[in-house]
């Protein structure tokens, strides 16, 4: 039938629908116009842009593609990454004229998928040309570099059904099928257990492929791991970098089976996705094997470049800014990532995620820089003190049983029956020292006022500024070492204020903080003393008891460990604005620092999935100790990792050289004289006294 | 959360005037016995906004027969002081929440935790 026919016969019948086609055309035109800077021309042209036919929406290149050639010869297809629209351009305006009477409100199925096209004339087709992405430093893609047959060959010689854990070490993770040939990978400290290689070595069906790596220059020493990761669709592997001080430089991943897009990630937010089509090599080399992370995101499509006859497949690194994508439906791909074990020290050029030098083994993002704005201050203290205490709390509450003497000494000084809000009450350690009071405490984590109220005490969660407790309703007021997570002046003031407004005309509050004079009077606070009694070098997990009787300082609990800052970073230097990371019991460099706290093994909370920080979801685990390892565990209950376990998360940045996850928790340390200062500004109150208390500066307020 | 605490707990939100007392919505409410000490709750009465503790005794049927208005010398009167110190110190609400009665805002209790927080927009 002729088409132009069977329209002009639908126009008529189907005017009603037709109008609102027209509607929605109207609408498509003034949407891409006002988001996407795209004018459509009222007359017809040769391009169209196709709303709803984009990468975004799900429409495949191949689906739009055999649509749109059905009106006639298409001369370029441009479908920007991400977007629900795309451009054809025909050969002729006639072509596109067809394509708007027949294509215009229709259908298109995409999958289990349907939408509707909507198509308007355009002048001219854009495609935003944003500076080609190279590939990462020292990374080589090698396409084809396995036979069809070599790869069946190499698939036949994985035997998944084997049950035979001791010998290849098959693990079934989360995400993924795992098989570990030569050394078995440990998820649990992400690294090898070099003295006890698997009675399996390589499968002999590897060797010709190494061979011939070896020839062509990509390794110079044969490798000795292998493991093989086995990814369904949807499948994938968060981004980590292999641990330097497992594995040498070069790594191999020879890609079988279906495609798929990995992404690397450099420290300063550069991302570069890169496809690994079936049979490719891929070589990680220096850069790109010891600062860039690698992995794969969980997804069903990737958006790859088309592979067309007129438009090959080369771009592999030019997926985000390459107009010329389709979507592929990954299929199952089966990975082979030949490693050489490491038998030194890294010495790599990049001691930032260089475990062997001190880094964590995670690659931990930069730390944050002092707040200049409020909302930048609500994030750090999210991150950096809401979060960590959560994480934290059943291990930071067993190091919190002994009351400061003059904390206790205000306390029981305050006549019976008063009301007392504990703002900040952590554990609730001072709830109950004066039974005679009336006691309510508050606390930001829910984590640790559920430590409160399992101890019987009544708690509420809040927050330090917005107390919900009626206003003049206290007789006291305490806030013991809560005030210095607050990360601008105006903060700790309005901290102050709000424990103001909470007393009666008469009532007193109580305010430690920690001090940056951790020697006053001559005399070394207790939190420095503790520093001769620990081996600096060995983090000894029973430590944390004993040194809650011998530093007084509420929250910052610490052990000693001088791995992480002693190789790596200067000691509470401020660089490039940077929060400096505090070397546990030493004098304090700056006022504004982060202060590590390290989690005790079996008390780990606050686990995350897939690298995002800050998911509360208590799951508590019990975690073998990794004694004499150079990494510490995983921390997530379920790693899922070609090689190697990393979290991006600011929490749990992982030291290189203890066993237990570390913490870092935001301070601003007051410098003598700060706290009086900072309470005068606040206005109705009065400081009555002020003192020092084990390198903590205290004051008690007034209220006129 | 006893009923003394919830005596203390206002309404924060951002733009409220009258935030207080906060409405009780619970859901499970526990009566737990503690050591009656006639002396504490008697000391407890003046720091108490009595309307409001006999309001929430009420909500959560736990009123008896206490006066909307504070009786004279409650001191010496025993019975009257157990029955506070039941309301008081006593009756808990273990999950439920609390509603600010201005805002309509809900704060969730759950484990017998009020949980105040306030979003961004809020504070």
């Amino acid at each position: 039938m002729d088409p132009s026919v069977e329209n002009s016969v639908k126009a008529v019948r189907k005017s009603k629908e037709e109008k609102k086609v027209l509607r929605k055309q109207l609408k498509a035109s003034h949407t891409l116009l006002k988001h996407e800077g795209i004018t459509t021309a009222p007359l017809p042209t040769k391009s169209l842009v196709v709303a709803n036919g984009g990468l975004g929406n799900g429409v495949s290149r191949e689906e739009l593609s055999a649509a749109l050639k059905e009106m006639g010869e298409v001369e370029a297809l441009i479908m920007p990454p991400h977007k629900p629209y795309a451009f054809v351009t025909y050969r002729c305006e006639e072509s596109a004229r067809k394509a708007v009477v027949h294509l215009n409100g229709q259908k298109l199925q995409c999958g289990e998928n349907s939408v509707t096209l909507y198509l308007s004339y355009v002048t001219s087709v854009t495609c935003e040309k944003e500076k080609s992405v190279p590939l990462p430093e020292g990374l080589v893609l090698v396409e084809d570099f396995v036979s069809p047959e070599e790869e069946a060959l190499l698939l036949a010689a994985i035997d998944w059904s084997s049950t035979n854990d001791d010998v290849t070490a098959q693990k079934a993770l989360k995400h993924r099928r795992v098989k570990h040939y030569g050394f078995e990978f440990r998820y649990d400290n992400n690294n090898v257990d070099k003295d006890k290689p698997l009675p399996a070595g390589l499968p002999e069906e590897c060797l010709p492929v190494l061979e011939r790596c070896l020839r062509n220059g990509h390794i110079d020493i044969m490798p000795d791991q292998l493991t093989v990761n086995q990814y369904e669709s949807g499948q994938g592997i968060p981004p980590h970098v292999d641990t330097h001080s497992a594995f040498e430089d070069t790594i191999l991943s020879l890609s079988l089976g279906a495609k798929t897009v990995m992404e690397f990630r450099h420290p300063d937010g550069r991302l570069v996705p890169v496809m690994l089509p079936g049979r490719s090599l891929l070589v990680m080399k220096g850069e790109s094997r010891y600062l860039w992370t690698h992995g794969i995101t969980p997804r069903k499509f990737d958006m790859v470049p088309a592979c067309d006859p007129q438009s090959p497949a080369h771009a592999t690194s030019d997926l985000g800014t390459n107009c010329n994508l389709t979507l592929s439906k990954r299929g199952t791909r089966t990975s082979f990532t030949f490693r050489k074990i490491r038998h030194e020290p890294c010495r790599c050029a990049f001691p930032s995620a260089c475990d062997s030098q001190g880094a964590p083994s995670a690659p931990s993002p930069s730390p944050p820089s002092l707040p200049c704005c409020h909302a930048d201050a609500t994030r750090l203290e999210e991150e950096y003190v809401h979060r960590v205490y959560d994480a934290i709390a059943t291990h930071f509450s067993s190091t919190r049983h002994s009351p400061w003497p003059r904390v206790c000494h205000f306390l029981s000084s305050l006549p019976p029956g008063s009301v007392l809000a504990d703002v900040g009450c952590g554990n609730g350690k001072y709830l109950g020292a004066n039974p005679d009071v009336i006691a309510v405490g508050c606390d930001r984590s829910s984590a640790l006022v559920q430590i409160c109220a399992e101890r019987g005490f009544q708690a509420f969660v809040s927050d330090a500024l917005s107390v919900p407790l009626r206003t003049a309703s206290c007789d006291a007021c305490i806030s013991i070492a809560v005030i210095h997570h607050f990360s601008t002046p105006e903060r700790r003031l309005a901290a102050v204020r709000e424990l103001v407004r909470l007393l009666k005309p008469g009532g007193q509050a109580l305010i430690y903080v920690w001090a940056f004079e951790q020697e006053y009077n001559k005399q070394r606070s207790k939190y420095l003393k503790e520093q001769n009694k620990e081996h600096p070098e060995h983090l000894s997990p029973d430590n944390n008891t004993s040194e809650d009787r011998q530093e007084p300082h509420g929250k910052p609990r610490i052990h000693t460990s001088g791995h992480l800052e002693d190789n790596c970073r200067p000691a509470d230097k401020v660089t490039d604005g940077k929060l400096s990371v505090h070397t546990n019991r030493t004098t304090f460099n700056t006022q504004d620092l982060l202060v590590p706290w390290h989690l005790k093994e079996g008390k780990r909370q606050g686990e995350e999935e897939s690298g995002e920080s800050g998911r509360k979801d208590k799951r508590k685990e019990k975690s073998k100790t990794a004694s004499g390892n150079s990494h510490s565990p995983d921390s997530k209950p379920s790693p899922s990792d070609d090689s190697i376990q990393t979290s991006s998360s600011t929490l749990k940045s992982e030291s290189g050289s203890s066993p237990a996850p570390v913490f870092h928790r935001y301070y601003h340390v007051f410098q003598q004289g700060e706290l009086e200062q900072l309470c005068a500004q606040a206005a109705g109150v009065k400081v009555q006294s002020s003192y020092h208390d084990q390198g903590n500066w205290c004051v008690i307020l007034e209220k006129d | 959360m006893k009923l003394l605490t919830h005596n203390m707990l206002t309404s924060h939100v951002k733009g409220v005037t009258k935030g207080y007392p906060l409405l009780i919505k619970a859901t499970e409410v526990k009566v737990n016995e503690v050591e009656f000490n006639p002396q504490f709750v008697s000391r407890m009465i003046p720091k108490v906004e009595w309307s409001c503790l006999v309001q929430a005794a009420e909500q959560l049927g736990h009123r008896q027969d206490l006066p909307g208005e504070l009786v004279p010398d409650y001191e010496k009167n025993e019975e009257f002081l157990k029955k506070v110190h039941r309301v008081l110190l006593e009756v808990e609400v273990i999950e439920g929440c609390l509603q600010c009665p201005e805002s309509g805002r809900e704060f969730p209790i759950s484990r017998g935790i009020p949980n105040m927080l306030l979003n961004e927009d809020e504070v």
